[in-house]
């Protein structure tokens, strides 16, 4: 443990290296680590602001699906409604058109069996007539009787 | 096995005694060729320690400028989180040291240099006690020189020019601020008032009491890292003796002595790393609690 001129130089490099450290050394790490933390809080804020955002998120869409759930019940309801509605529409003109068709049927029918009877009715004549014509064969002028011949038609 | 190195460096026939090899690493290369004679010369420089000690100082600045120079504030890779975490301790301690921002701005830095540079000093200490010196003597016999002459101690930290010159440096800042902080008149009149208080009569002994305290701040603050070291380097030199005994001829105790040898330089390597660390960090705190009383006033 001898002193000498080492104490000296020693002491020199004290210093350069301390002013180097100082210079080059401390600042930018130092201001890397200030940046990271400011990152890190800046990006802890962040995610307080998203999680308040999806919470606040999260309600508005619940609502949104409550709302549409309650349209949708509210048009489901109309629709059915309406098709009631129609389907009972529906049946009234069904009903006036078979009632429709029923008395025009009737109507036919009416007509038909009278032009039925009016056949029948001719037809029996002309058989009242022959009938006669064969029992009075003789007697009978066709041209003498014709205005009574018609006659009779006319009464049956 | 370190007698062993040591007798074939000699290269004599008879090996060195144990007080010999102990005296050759206890010499300090420093040009002169012999140890120096008196305690203080200062026409003497130990290029030993002057070389390992400059070497580490410059691997310490270089490796914390190369992390400074690719210190991200993104995600950090390994080795740039190690040296945040030594930036973020010394900065802690510093914070809770000195009040004063400005300068913390220079006290800090000083800080984190003082401590990795004296952990890699130390941390010398962990490597074979013969390694260094044997290459050494090598390459001095290579280029012609006597290897008897080729000292070298390779823990700057036990040399006592180099651990006095660190606190010299620090007294050197403390009596920077004191002047910066207190104004020299303010400093000069704490001088004489503190601790005692304002009189005339003891203004003398105030003075005493503070150059008593200055110089035994720094001598100790140097003489606690250079005897701590010192003796570490001193240990593990004895170890290395207690191994080379075998060689020596000492019979059937010769391969217990260099299982000794294994077992206790293993013990002390890893004690060791606890010291090597610890005084390191000594160092730094007292370096930062010295400059903060220096801003302090009395």
């Amino acid at each position: 443990m001898n002193l000498n001129l080492t104490l000296l130089a020693q002491i020199v490099v004290f210093f350069i290296l301390a002013w180097f450290t100082m210079k080059f050394v401390w600042p930018p790490v130092v201001k890397a680590l200030d940046e990271r933390a400011k990152k890190v809080a800046d990006g802890l804020a962040a995610a307080e602001r998203g999680k308040q955002d999806l919470e606040l998120a999260t309600k508005r869409s619940a609502d949104a699906l409550r709302a549409g759930k309650e349209k949708s019940a509210e048009v489901l309801g109309q629709a059915e409604k309406r098709a009631a509605q129609i389907i009972e529409e529906a049946k009234a003109e069904a009903r006036v058109e078979a009632d429709r068709v029923i008395a025009s049927a009737k109507v036919e029918i009416e007509q038909e069996s009278l032009r039925a009877k009016e056949g029948l009715r001719d037809q029996v004549a002309a058989l009242a007539v022959a009938g006669a014509e064969k029992i009075l064969r003789r007697e009978i002028d066709a041209k003498a009787h014709a205005q009574l011949l018609s006659a009779i038609q006319q009464d049956l | 096995m370190a007698t062993e190195e040591a007798v074939a460096a000699h290269g004599t026939t008879a090996g060195p005694t144990a007080g010999e090899y102990i005296t050759h690493h206890l010499t300090h290369f420093n040009g002169t060729g012999h140890a120096q004679a008196s305690i203080v010369d200062f026409q003497v420089l130990n290029l030993d320690t002057l070389f390992f000690s400059l070497g580490l100082g410059l691997l310490t600045v270089l490796v914390l400028a190369f992390a400074a120079r690719r210190a991200t504030s993104g995600v950090p890779g390994r080795f740039q989180a190690a040296v945040e975490i030594l930036v973020e301790m010394v900065s802690e301690q510093a914070k809770g040291i000195i009040h004063d921002a400005r300068s913390r701005q220079f006290v800090a830095p000083l800080a984190l240099t003082v401590f990795i540079w004296i952990f890699l000093m130390n941390a010398m200490d962990l490597l074979p006690v013969d390694l260094l010196p044997r290459i050494w003597e090598l390459i001095y016999g290579a280029a012609g020189g006597d290897a008897r002459h080729a000292y070298s101690r390779v823990v700057p930290t036990a040399d006592l020019n180099a651990t006095l010159g660190m606190s010299i440096g620090v007294l050197l800042i403390c009596l920077w601020y004191n002047v910066k902080i207190k104004g020299f008149g303010g400093w000069v009149h704490e001088l004489f008032t503190a601790p005692f208080g304002k009189h005339w009569a003891l203004a003398p002994v105030n003075f005493a009491m503070q150059m008593i305290e200055f110089a035994a701040k720094t001598i100790s603050h140097g003489m606690r890292l250079f005897g701590n070291m010192y003796a570490g380097e001193l240990v593990f030199m004895l170890i290395a003796l207690m191994g080379g005994a075998w060689v020596a001829g000492s019979g059937a105790t010769g391969p217990l002595l260099w299982l000794g040898h294994i077992l206790a330089g293993t013990a002390w390597a890893i004690f060791h790393i606890l010291i090597i660390v610890l005084q390191a960090f000594i160092f730094m705190m007292l370096t930062l609690v010295y400059i903060g009383q220096a801003h302090e006033s009395h």
